[in-house]
């Protein structure tokens, strides 16, 4: 229905030109996105926000950004279907 | 990912369901849809829990009538149309977007409603209009945008709107009492805007048990085995499994900008009706942005491409491959129906993320 | 029109409007080049066009996309590049400086790969829309006598190897794109794959296929190869190399990695005695350090990409149908 990803905000970078919100630079784990604050005023740099549309929609708790993030992050563990890799797990 | 916790819950529900007549869970969300085919969680379930696509993929709900208008806009000189990706294959009653920018209109695929307003500043001497369609997580931004477009003066700056809202959709479904449902899967990122309360009247009044989940599979499969625990200890409690992004009450700061520029009015769905209530409005102070009074656009009625079964499948009426078109007729290369083309319809999940021969 | 994402929609294209009217045994396989003999000795010829929006990304341009582009196709044919043709359809109003770069470009690409710009030609056209330049180039390459790649060769066991991370071509440019601008440290992987190719042959192993997943992706080549196979595939969703970044920019965009362009890397397929030994050959070679083995081919009816998903489940990898848009919703 709506995709939203966490970002953390790494720079404001001041009032949208009609002066609905602020807008910021929102880093996605390396990539960055200009984003309006409107609908969450209280957010600031260093904040995790979630992001739609453009928009941040809610501010979120560090620890629970991250742990957002770990599923995306867990990419070396390789299945053991393929012993080429060199490694070995059950995996059924 | 802790992937013995997944096998871990797989085996109580697993245990849960055993000798049980199936579960009916509705997954209203079409990001649930497609991000369950897409993690496997849906090959993991047992037979027994039943997941049934609901009306929640913005493009699938979006009347025919409306991607007729929007297409006709698109033809007349001077106007562009800025629109979210999924919306630009849907077939109209003739053609689609990407067929109409294929013969020279000028259809533009944003990121944003921004992006879109920020298009039209840049092009004054064109109308531009937005395609405004998707649920609560995605009005208040077309909210902002509208304020925005209303302070900077920008004339040329439209919207047409097809805005949705949630509850009422699911509060029809159920009134109409013709798709057994067990549970509620709610969706996540609209909750971050309507808070979790927003489900208590539906627990409350239709004693369906609801739970709120994000979209990563240890969170949907939390979510489904919550449900199945409550259906099967005859409870209807509203649980929230996201609580890092919703709260109960939501992110009233979006509610409010959103109640600022629309207010709730009847609202057609693909093949459900004209539901009460059930879509958002501009207020007095905002029509001037509307494109369809100040283009002078006319939304006809909705009716279904031929031979397609969308309408039944959005309402969890139907399966995909109950749809005798379904991977014959009707491909994401060749799409019939809607649900077919919008990355998250229940249709296109199917075809791309599950075996069919 | 979405005909133009090198997904299903231009296989269809090209199998339904065009081979048929000019069918011959050189062109009807419809792989990467042809194999022509000339008096007994067997060269390879290929051509591509060239068209990117915007010509200079990040880590990289139009330039080093053709010529990388033609070597690549020659190289995955178990060709020698050798030559390379030039042509440039120059847009009026194209910035001069953008020329200059995009020729420089082409000049250190050929470098890199050991390949000359033997002949070329140059039209000058009014400006059709924001292109600005299109670049065809055709190869030739002699054919090395001592591999076989041929798909009917890959047989039930057979392990499928990938040469690198994927997805990084596709986000970058996308990055560049004036409607869909995002800052990123991401870069595109464009890079001649003749030296890492040689290096997989010269190990000895008994490569069976290669392929560089470029539109369409790694799910493009994957659903190519079950076609041509009539075997399935069963592939490890943690075992395919991807740098987070371009994870999260995928994720950010709605996009699935599997079916955004990469430009330098190759799928290799090998018998699974062999696999170790390409992976080895691979790792020692700059463009091959994060090379893995992603799957491998099994019987099944009907025949399927399967794809065991991080959280252990399965799900079906199809070729992507068309344009991939980044989606909001
Ligand atoms: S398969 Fe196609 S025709 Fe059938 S319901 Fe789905 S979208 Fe409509």
């Amino acid at each position: 229905m709506c995709l939203a990803v966490p970002g953390r905000i790494v720079e404001i970078k001041g009032l949208d030109e009609a002066a609905i919100g602020r807008v910021a630079l929102v880093d996605f784990n390396g990539s960055r996105l200009q984003v309006s604050l409107a609908l969450t005023s209280e957010a600031d740099v260093g904040d995790w926000v979630l992001v739609h549309a453009g928009y941040a929609i809610t501010v979120l708790d560090e620890a629970a950004a991250l742990e957002t993030w770990e599923y995306l992050n867990q990419i070396e563990d390789v299945g053991g279907l393929l012993p080429a890799n060199g490694q070995a797990e059950s995996e059924q | 990912m802790d992937r013995q916790k997944i096998r871990n819950i797989v085996e109580q529900l697993q245990q849960a369901t055993r000798d049980r007549p199936p579960i009916r869970l509705m997954e209203v969300c079409g990001t649930h849809t497609v991000s369950l085919f897409r993690s496997g969680i849906k090959s993991l379930l047992p037979a027994a829990v039943r997941l049934i696509s609901g009306p929640g993929c913005p493009v699938c709900v979006t009347s025919q009538g409306y991607i007729d208008a929007a297409c006709e806009l698109s033809t007349r000189p001077g106007v562009s149309i800025c629109t979210y990706g999924d919306m630009v294959r849907v077939p109209g009653r003739s053609e689609s977007l990407a067929d109409h920018r294929g013969a020279g209109a000028q259809v533009k695929v944003v990121y944003s409603a921004r992006d879109a307003l920020q298009f039209a500043r840049e092009h004054a001497d064109r109308q531009v209009v937005f395609l405004a369609v998707g649920f609560e997580t995605t009005t208040p931004s077309t909210a902002a945008t509208i304020l925005a477009a209303d302070r900077a003066g920008v004339e040329n700056f439209f919207v047409l709107p097809a805005h949705k809202l949630v509850v009422p959709a699911m509060t029809a479904l159920l009134s109409s009492g013709e798709v057994p449902i067990d549970g509620f899967l709610c969706p996540g990122h609209v909750s971050v805007v309507l808070g979790c309360g927003a489900y208590r009247p539906i627990a409350e009044k239709y004693h369906k048990p609801c739970v709120v989940a994000g979209f990563e599979p240890m969170q949907m499969l939390e979510g489904i085995a919550r449900l199945v625990r409550q259906v099967a200890e005859g409870q209807a409690l509203v649980e929230n499994v996201y609580p890092i992004a919703v709260s109960e009450d939501g992110n009233p700061k979006a509610r409010e900008i959103m109640d600022r520029v629309f207010e709730p009015g009847a609202a057609t769905w693909r093949a459900m009706g004209t539901i009460p209530e059930s879509g958002s409005i501009l207020r007095a102070p905002y029509r001037r942005f509307d494109a369809a009074e100040r283009l002078d656009v006319t939304i006809g009625p909705d009716y279904e491409p031929a031979g397609c079964q969308c309408g039944q499948v959005i309402q969890g009426k139907a399966d995909p491959a109950d749809c005798p078109l379904f991977a014959k007729a009707c491909t994401p290369t060749r799409p019939v129906g809607p649900c077919m083309v919008s990355s998250e319809g229940s249709c296109a999940a199917h075809y791309k993320y599950a075996r069919h021969t | 029109m979405a005909h133009g994402g090198g997904g299903e929609l231009t296989r269809q294209l090209v199998r339904d409007r065009i081979v048929p009217k000019l069918a011959n045994p050189l062109l009807v396989p419809l792989t990467d080049g042809a194999v022509v003999d000339f008096a007994g000795r067997r060269v390879c010829m290929t051509t591509d066009a060239y068209v990117v929006q915007p010509l200079v990304f990040p880590g990289g341009d139009i330039g080093r996309l053709a010529v990388c582009g033609t070597v690549n196709d020659l190289a995955v044919m178990g060709a020698v590049p050798n030559a390379l043709s030039l042509a440039l359809v120059i847009e009026e109003g194209l910035p001069m400086s953008t020329l200059d770069l995009v020729i420089d470009s082409i000049a250190a690409a050929a470098g890199e790969a050991n390949v000359v710009i033997a002949t070329g030609d140059t039209k000058v056209v009014e400006r059709r829309g924001e292109d600005g330049l299109t670049i065809t180039t055709a190869g030739i390459g002699r054919m090395r006598d001592d591999v076989r790649l041929a798909v009917n060769r890959i047989a039930p066991g057979d392990v499928v190897l990938i040469t690198g991370t994927i997805a990084e071509h596709g986000l970058a440019v996308m990055s560049a794109r004036e409607s869909l601008a995002f800052e990123t440290s991401l870069r595109s992987d464009v890079a001649a794959l003749n030296g890492l190719i040689a290096a997989m042959l010269d190990s000895g192993a008994d490569v069976k296929f290669l392929r560089d997943p470029t539109r369409g992706g790694l799910a493009g080549v994957l659903a190519d190869l079950v076609d041509d196979t009539a075997l399935s595939l069963e592939v490890i969703e943690s075992a395919i190399p991807i740098k987070p970044i371009a994870l999260h920019a995928a994720e950010m965009l709605g996009l699935d990695p599997l079916t955004v362009a990469n430009e330098g890397k190759c799928v290799v397929v090998v018998a699974a005695g062999d696999a170790d030994r390409v992976l080895q050959a691979c790792r020692r070679h700059p463009l091959g350090a994060s090379a893995a083995a992603i799957g491998r081919f099994v019987r099944a009816d009907p025949p399927l990409v399967e794809l065991i998903t991080r959280a252990g489940g399965r799900r079906i990898v199809q070729r992507p149908y068309g344009e991939e848009l980044p989606r909001i919703c």
